[in-house]
C-alpha cells in the first residue's frame, strides 16, 4: 500500500482528535480525543518506519527503521501513563463537582 | 624663630577649640560659659598673635610646614602657614578686633536662649578659625580653604535669626554672590597649578617669567573675580547691605572689619603677580572707584542706621581696591586696618543704639539719643570723624595716602576719589546728626526704655574708639617728620611700585584742600540735619539714590527672572512633561498592555487550545512557505 493512505489516515484521525478536543466540553471524551491524535502520530512513526526499513537510508542505516519503532513504544507508555493519571484527576473532579465539564472548571480565574 | 614655628598652629586651632566646645556642648553650657570660652579663645590667640608679632618685627618671615594636604605624582600641595609681616598684620587685626566684638556679644546677644547663645559663640569661633586659615595660608589652597570656610560662617551667621524668612533670603544672596567670586578664584588656582605646579606663594613668585602675559592677566582677572564677590565691590556688592539680617556684632566682625577685606588681603598678598599685570591694575582701580562712588551715593539716601553703615563699608572697600589698583598696596593695608577699628567701632556704635532702641534701627524713629547714650555718641563721633578723614585720626592718614597715590596717577581719578570722600563725610554725618541730635522721633514708650549699653559693650567702644583716633600714627607719612613704620614693617612682603615724587608744597595743599572740604560737608550736613524731619523723598534722583539706583531690580530682572523662567521651564516641561512623562509612560504603557493582555487568559480551556491549534497551524504554514 502506498504510504500517502496511512499518512491520509493519520491526518483524518489527528483531525478527529483536534476537532473533539475543541468542540467538546465532556472531559473524558476530550480525553479520548487526546489519545486519538496520540494513536495518529504512532501510526505515521509506524508507517514511515516500514517505508524506510525498504529504502536506501534505511539499508544502510538501518536505527533510523527501529529508532521510530521505540519511539512509538514510548509514546504508547506516556499515553498510558497519562491515562492513568488524568482519569484519577476527572474521577477526583467528579467526586467533587459532580461534573466533568471542562467549562465549568474556570475556577483558577481571578 | 623656632618658637614662633612651634606655636603658630595654635592661633587657629584655639578657636576651632572654641567653636567645638561650643558647638557640641550648646546644650548644657550656660550662658556665662560660653561666653567665657568663646572670648578666651580669642583673647589667647591675640596674645600669641602679639607675640607672633614682635617676632617677625624685624624683619622676619617663616613658612611652617605641618603636613601634605595633597600629595600626586606632579605637585603637592601643604598645609603651610606663612608668617610674615603681612599676615602678623592681619592676625592682629583680626583676633584683636574680634576678641572686642566677642565681648561686646556677650552683652549685645543676652536676650538669646542659651543654646541658641552658644550657637552663635560657636559660629563666631569658627569665622575667627576660618578667618585666620586664610591670612595664615602659606599657599593658594590654604587661603581658599579659609576663603571658603568664612563665607560659610557669614551664610550661617546673616541667617542666624534663620526664623525670619528675609533673613534667610540674605543669608542665601550673600552665599551665592559668594560662590560666583569663588569660581574665579578656583579657575586662577588651577591656573597656576597647571602652569606652574605650585600653589606656594613663595615659589609662584619666584617662577613669574616661566608665566605669559596672558597668563598673568588672566590669573589676576580671575583671582579679582574672586575678591569681587568676597569684598563687595561691583558687580557683586549687592549682597553686603542685605548681609545687615545678622546680629550687629556679626556685622561689625565678618562685614566690615574682617571677611570683606580678604580680597584685598589676597590682592596685596599677591602684589608681585598684579605689579606684571597692568591691565588688571587698570581694571580693579576703575572697579574700585565705581564702586566707592556708587556706593557712597546710595549712602546718602538710606535710612537704616545699619544700611548707611554696609555701603559705607562697600564704598570704602573701593577705596582700599583704588589703592590697590593704583599698585599703593602699603596704603590699602592701612586703610584695612584703620577702617577695622573705625568700622568696627561705627557697627557697634550702632549695636548700642539699637539695643537701647529695642531693635529699632530706622533713624527717622530716632533723634536725640545724644543725651541719654553719652558713650555711644562720644564714640560714635569719633568714629565719624576718623571715616571723613579729619586729621589726626586714623582715616586721615590712610585715605591721604589712597588719595595721593590716586593724584599721581589720574588726576580724574583723583577729583572722582576726593568727591567720595566729601560723600563719604556727608552721609557719615548725617547718620549721626539725625540719630544722636534734634528732637526724638520714636514713641514714649521707646524714650523712657532708652539707656546707655552695659559695660561689655560701652569698653570695647571705648577701645576701639581710642585705637580709631591713634591707630594713624603707624604710619605717619614723611611729610609729617614722620618715620612710616607700616611702610618699612611691610616693605618686604611688598614690592610698592608706588612711590611719592610729589613735592612736599603739592601735598600740603593737596590735604589742606581735602580736609578744609571735608570739614566744609560737615558743617553743611550739620546745618541741614540738625533739627531733622523725616519727609517723603520727592526728587526723582532721590528716589534714585533711595533704591539703591535700582541695582537690586536691575539683577532681578536680568538675571534672576529669566534664570527663574529657564527653571520654571526645565520644571514644568523638561521634568514634568519629558522626564517624568517618559517614564510615566512606560509605567502606563505596561500597564494598559497587561491589562489588555490579560483578557487573554479567559480560563477557557478550549480557548487556550484552539490558540494552541492556530499557533501550530502559523508554525506550519511558516514552516512550509518560508
Amino acid at each position: 500500500m502506498e504510504i500517502r493512505w496511512y499518512i491520509g489516515l493519520a491526518v483524518a484521525l489527528f483531525s478527529i482528535g483536534v476537532m473533539g478536543v475543541l468542540t467538546r466540553r465532556n472531559a473524558i471524551i476530550v480525553f479520548m480525543c487526546i489519545e486519538l491524535m496520540l494513536n495518529a502520530v504512532n501510526l505515521l512513526l509506524v508507517a514511515f518506519s516500514k517505508m524506510h526499513a525498504l529504502s536506501p537510508v534505511g539499508l544502510t542505516n538501518p536505527s533510523v527503521v527501529s529508532n521510530a519503532q521505540i519511539f512509538v513504544f514510548f509514546i504508547m507508555v506516556v499515553a498510558a501513563a497519562e491515562v492513568a493519571v488524568g482519569l484519577a484527576i476527572i474521577v477526583m473532579m467528579y467526586r467533587n463537582t459532580h461534573v466533568v465539564d471542562i467549562n465549568f472548571l474556570n475556577r483558577l480565574k481571578n | 624663630m623656632d618658637n614662633v614655628l612651634q606655636m603658630v598652629w595654635l592661633i587657629p586651632f584655639l578657636p576651632l577649640i572654641g567653636f567645638l566646645i561650643n558647638g557640641l556642648g550648646r546644650n548644657s553650657l550656660s550662658k556665662r560659659m560660653s561666653g567665657i570660652i568663646g572670648s578666651g579663645v580669642i583673647l589667647f590667640s591675640f596674645l600669641l598673635s602679639l607675640y607672633v608679632f614682635f617676632n617677625v618685627k624685624g624683619g622676619n618671615s617663616h613658612l611652617a610646614h605641618y603636613f601634605n594636604l595633597i600629595d600626586i605624582n606632579s605637585f603637592t600641595i601643604g598645609f603651610d602657614f606663612q608668617i610674615d609681616a603681612l599676615s602678623s598684620l592681619f592676625l592682629l587685626i583680626i583676633t584683636g578686633v574680634g576678641f572686642l566684638i566677642h565681648v561686646y556679644s556677650t552683652a549685645y546677644m543676652h536676650e538669646e536662649d542659651g543654646k541658641d547663645y552658644a550657637k552663635y559663640f560657636a559660629y563666631l569661633n569658627l569665622f575667627v578659625f576660618s578667618m585666620l586659615l586664610l591670612v595664615m595660608g602659606g599657599n593658594y589652597v590654604i587661603l581658599f580653604i579659609g576663603w571658603e570656610g568664612v563665607g560659610l560662617c557669614s551664610y550661617l551667621l546673616i541667617g542666624y535669626w534663620f526664623k525670619n524668612v528675609n533673613y534667610t533670603n540674605a543669608a542665601k544672596k550673600a552665599f551665592v554672590m559668594n560662590r560666583i567670586g569663588d569660581l574665579g578664584f578656583l579657575l586662577a588656582v588651577f591656573w597656576l597649578l597647571s602652569k606652574l605646579g605650585t600653589t606656594n606663594f613663595a615659589d609662584v613668585f619666584a617662577n613669574l617669567s616661566k608665566l605669559s602675559a596672558t597668563d598673568i592677566t588672566g590669573i589676576t582677572l580671575l583671582l579679582f573675580v574672586g575678591a569681587t564677590g568676597k569684598s563687595a565691590q561691583i558687580p557683586l556688592f549687592t549682597w553686603l547691605p542685605d548681609a545687615m539680617a545678622g546680629p550687629t556684632p556679626v556685622s561689625a566682625l565678618i562685614h566690615a572689619a574682617t571677611m570683606v577685606t580678604a580680597g584685598i588681603y589676597m590682592i596685596a598678598r599677591s602684589n608681585v603677580l598684579y605689579n606684571l599685570a597692568p591691565l588688571t591694575q587698570q581694571i580693579i582701580m576703575w572697579v574700585g572707584l565705581a564702586t566707592a562712588l556708587l556706593a557712597a551715593t546710595i549712602a546718602l539716601k538710606q535710612n537704616d542706621i545699619k544700611k548707611v553703615l554696609a555701603y559705607s563699608t562697600v564704598s570704602q572697600l573701593g577705596f582700599m581696591f583704588l589703592a590697590l589698583g593704583t599698585g599703593n598696596y602699603i596704603a590699602a593695608v592701612f586703610h584695612v586696618m584703620t577702617h577695622a577699628f573705625f568700622k568696627a567701632l561705627l557697627f557697634l556704635g550702632s549695636g548700642s543704639v539699637i539695643h537701647g532702641m529695642h531693635h529699632e534701627q530706622d533713624i527717622n524713629n530716632m533723634g536725640g539719643l545724644k543725651s541719654k547714650m553719652k558713650i555711644t555718641y562720644i564714640t560714635f563721633f569719633i568714629g565719624c570723624l576718623a571715616i571723613a578723614g579729619i586729621p589726626p585720626l586714623s582715616g586721615f592718614f590712610s585715605k591721604d595716602s589712597i588719595l595721593i597715590g590716586a593724584f599721581e596717577h589720574n588726576k580724574v581719578v583723583y577729583a572722582i576719589a576726593l568727591f567720595t570722600a566729601c560723600l563719604t563725610a556727608f552721609y557719615m554725618f548725617r547718620l549721626l546728626f539725625i540719630t544722636f541730635n534734634g528732637k526724638f522721633r520714636g514713641t514714649e514708650k521707646q524714650w523712657n526704655h532708652l539707656h546707655e549699653s552695659p559695660s561689655a559693650m560701652t569698653i570695647p567702644l571705648i577701645i576701639l574708639a581710642v585705637l580709631s583716633a591713634i591707630a594713624g600714627f603707624v604710619n605717619i607719612p614723611a611729610l609729617f617728620g614722620g618715620s612710616e613704620s607700616l611702610t618699612h614693617f611691610l616693605s618686604p612682603v611688598i614690592q610698592q611700585t608706588h612711590q611719592t615724587t610729589l613735592s612736599h608744597t603739592t601735598e600740603y595743599m593737596l590735604m589742606g584742600g581735602a580736609v578744609v572740604l571735608i570739614l566744609a560737608v560737615i558743617l553743611w550736613a550739620y546745618i541741614k540735619f540738625k533739627n531733622y524731619e523725616p519727609k517723603e523723598e520727592t526728587s526723582a534722583f532721590g528716589k534714585t539714590l533711595e533704591n539703591k539706583w535700582y541695582v537690586d531690580e536691575l539683577y532681578n530682572s536680568i538675571l534672576v527672572k529669566p534664570l527663574q523662567a529657564i527653571a520654571a521651564f526645565f520644571n514644568t516641561i523638561v521634568e514634568k512633561k519629558g522626564i517624568d512623562g517618559v517614564v510615566n509612560g512606560v509605567g502606563k504603557a505596561v500597564n494598559y498592555g497587561s491589562r489588555q493582555i490579560r483578557l487573554l487568559q479567559s480560563g477557557q480551556i478550549g480557548n487556550y487550545v484552539l490558540l494552541m491549534v492556530l499557533g501550530i497551524l502559523v508554525l506550519f504554514i511558516i514552516q512550509l512557505f518560508f
